[in-house]
């Protein structure tokens, strides 16, 4: 029995950071129906920020801040140059974009920080806090921690402030928010940035776990696809409820089920896609579209 | 000078005037296969071998294009379909020591069921999600195929004798893989030509513009939409087949996530929905990734990802685009 709660404290660790870059792919898929798959790239070069950052000299925290910032203006950015002149074309053409991008930016890193790993200082300290024959590593809380830190600070702003209330409106019915004046625009872009800021959050998380490399994030956009699909695309709360699940599911079924064992839990996340997307495409959370053709 | 530039200028537009657009075309499909049928007996065998390549790519940009420029569904994953025709090959040759001719069919086959068989919940799919689905099963694939070690030789793959040429012909190994592979990618393209021209292709083309209208006008979704599927993973595991002939070798690492990225890029830039789309394409991605790494290992990269966009903005119709609105606008100017 402490060995299966165990798996499953493991699987809430593993879970907690898929349920980050959920997260960031459920905000832009709110505002502007894209699914963003240069997501994972982009937190991966934030975390290359931070790096750099402690690289210099800095205090862990003080590079945090500062990749924040610039992953909030760098999201805002690409929104603007990139995404804006394709905004409300074909799907197709949209995930074609940021395909593009993803191949970009992924290039981009390994061509200013070379594909040799890199290692990233872990922000918890070691250790473990153990109860009944369960150990839980600090790195594993500290990881809880912040992804319901970032919850709850996406949960005020959007119920509690001004610029949220604008954000929720943008995403229900962009055409009547611009009527009553809301800048559409910006909020796309406003998203855009906290999405990248979300992600850069993630990619911070994963680098102590994986080693800091270009391709760092590949493995891991995946399962958080698996999670926005199954909490539903257009809830953040079901992002974070389908990261812990995804992230459990995964770690269980490696664990007790044989012919599935280590190498093939990459098959989990796909299971998991295709079961929802067939029963229930609106994933647990998320709202059934009615479309009127 | 300027006389000499003149009087050829009006012959060619009293050529352009005497001959009608669609024999040009003719003509100049004709001149490229000659000039592809001169080429192995004139280069050097690496320079063969790459042209070789060129036609594998562009088989199976062929088969992408049916499914992503002429239905307007997204694959993301077209490098497993790939993957599988190539290990279908591998195997048949390898365990049941098939002869050559026999694993092209039989390859295409697999490749063909399988795409039937993922095109039928891929048809419940719709952009985004097909596109996700479709990610999700190239990234299996991999460990996929190192787990079933027994068949498909784990992580180290397969090695096998390449297809050697025929005693009364006299050519070299790489001569006789090259024409193989022309005589199938001609083949190829001549089926996907006359499947776009039928009923089937029109389908699939109202499919693609307004899926609604389509319907009303009595194309069956579900049904063409699996079709496609299943066409695109046939000339997919075509090329895989071809793949395997000419390098002689499989191993899960040749293809990855990023196989079936390069894929589409080279798709997206050589130009969706035309039939020269795919050769360019394939062009692109042979000899682009070659150049662009003695700048730097990561400039293909770089500039994939910024020809796509770029491309997505300015072009959607690719380098086959371009190229045709560069031929229509030289006799409008006259």
């Amino acid at each position: 029995m402490a060995g299966f709660l165990q798996q499953v404290v493991v699987g809430l660790g593993a879970g907690a950071i898929y349920a980050s870059l959920a997260l960031a792919l459920v905000l832009i898929y709110q505002f502007t129906g894209i699914v963003n798959f240069a997501q994972g790239e982009l937190a991966m070069f934030s975390t290359y920020i931070a790096w750099q950052c402690v690289a210099a000299g800095l205090p862990f925290w003080l590079a945090l801040v500062i990749t924040l910032v610039v992953s909030f203006a760098g999201g805002m950015l690409i929104e603007r140059v990139i995404i804006r002149p394709v905004e409300g074309a074909p799907e197709l053409t949209l995930v074609i974009v940021t395909v593009g991008l993803f191949v970009f930016v992924n290039a981009a890193a390994g061509w200013i920080w070379t594909f040799l790993i890199k290692d990233f200082p872990n922000p918890f300290p070691d250790g473990a806090l153990s109860a009944a024959g369960v150990s839980v590593s600090f790195s594993t809380l500290g990881v809880l921690a912040v992804v319901a830190l970032v919850m709850g600070l996406l949960y005020v702003l959007f119920q509690y402030t001004r610029i949220g209330l604008g954000m929720r409106a943008v995403a229900s019915n962009p055409e009547s928010a611009r009527l009553v004046g809301i800048r559409v625009g910006r909020t796309l872009a406003l998203g855009w940035g906290l999405a990248a800021t979300v992600g850069a959050v993630s990619g911070v998380l994963v680098a102590p776990l994986l080693f800091l490399e270009p391709n760092m994030m590949g493995g891991v956009l995946i399962y958080a696809f698996a999670a926005a699909t199954l909490g539903g695309f257009d809830s953040p709360l079901g992002a974070v409820v389908g990261g812990l699940i995804v992230g459990v599911a995964e770690t269980l079924a490696g664990a007790y089920v044989d012919v599935i064992g280590s190498d093939l839990k990459v098959g989990v996340p796909l299971a998991i896609i295709l079961g929802v997307l067939l029963f229930r495409p609106q994933g647990l959370f998320g709202r059934a579209v009615v479309e009127r053709s | 000078m300027s006389s000499a530039i003149t009087s050829v200028k009006t012959s060619v537009k009293t050529l352009a005037a005497t001959v009608p657009a669609a024999r040009w075309r003719w003509l100049a499909v004709a001149a490229l296969l000659a000039a592809a049928c001169y080429a192995p007996f004139q280069l050097a065998p690496f320079h063969v071998f790459q042209l070789t390549m060129v036609l594998v790519y562009a088989v199976a940009l062929l088969g992408l294009d049916l499914l992503v420029g002429h239905a307007g569904q997204i694959s993301l994953g077209h490098g497993a379909f790939f993957a599988v025709g190539a290990y279908a090959t591998a195997i048949m040759l390898d365990r049941l020591a098939l002869p050559y001719p026999l694993t092209l069919p039989l390859a295409a086959g697999t490749a063909f069921v399988l795409g039937l068989a993922f095109g039928v919940p891929a048809v419940r799919l719709r952009g985004l999600y097909l596109a996700l689905v479709t990610l999700a099963v190239a990234i299996f694939l991999g460990p996929l195929l190192k787990r079933f070690e027994a068949v498909t030789g784990g992580s180290m793959g397969l090695t096998l004798a390449k297809p050697q040429p025929p005693a009364w012909s006299g050519l070299a190994e790489d001569q006789w893989l090259y024409l193989l592979t022309l005589v199938v990618a001609v083949a190829a393209f001549l089926v996907a030509g006359s499947l776009l021209r039928s009923r089937a292709g029109r389908a699939l083309h109202a499919v693609r513009d307004d899926e609604v209208a389509a319907e009303v006008m009595g194309v069956r979704l579900s049904s063409y939409k699996t079709l496609a599927f299943a066409w695109s993973a046939m000339f997919a595991g075509v090329a895989g087949c071809l793949y395997t002939w000419v390098i002689g070798f499989v191993s899960p690492d040749s293809f990855t996530v990023n196989l079936s990225i390069t894929l589409l890029a080279g798709l997206v830039v050589g130009g969706l929905g035309s039939m020269s789309g795919p050769v360019l394409g394939a062009l692109f991605v042979m000899f682009v990734p070659g150049i662009a790494q003695d700048i730097n290992d990561a400039a293909p990269g770089v500039i994939f990802g910024l020809l796509i966009i770029a491309v997505m903005y300015v072009a959607p119709t690719g380098l086959a685009g371009l190229a045709g609105r560069l031929v229509k606008k030289v006799p409008r100017k006259e």
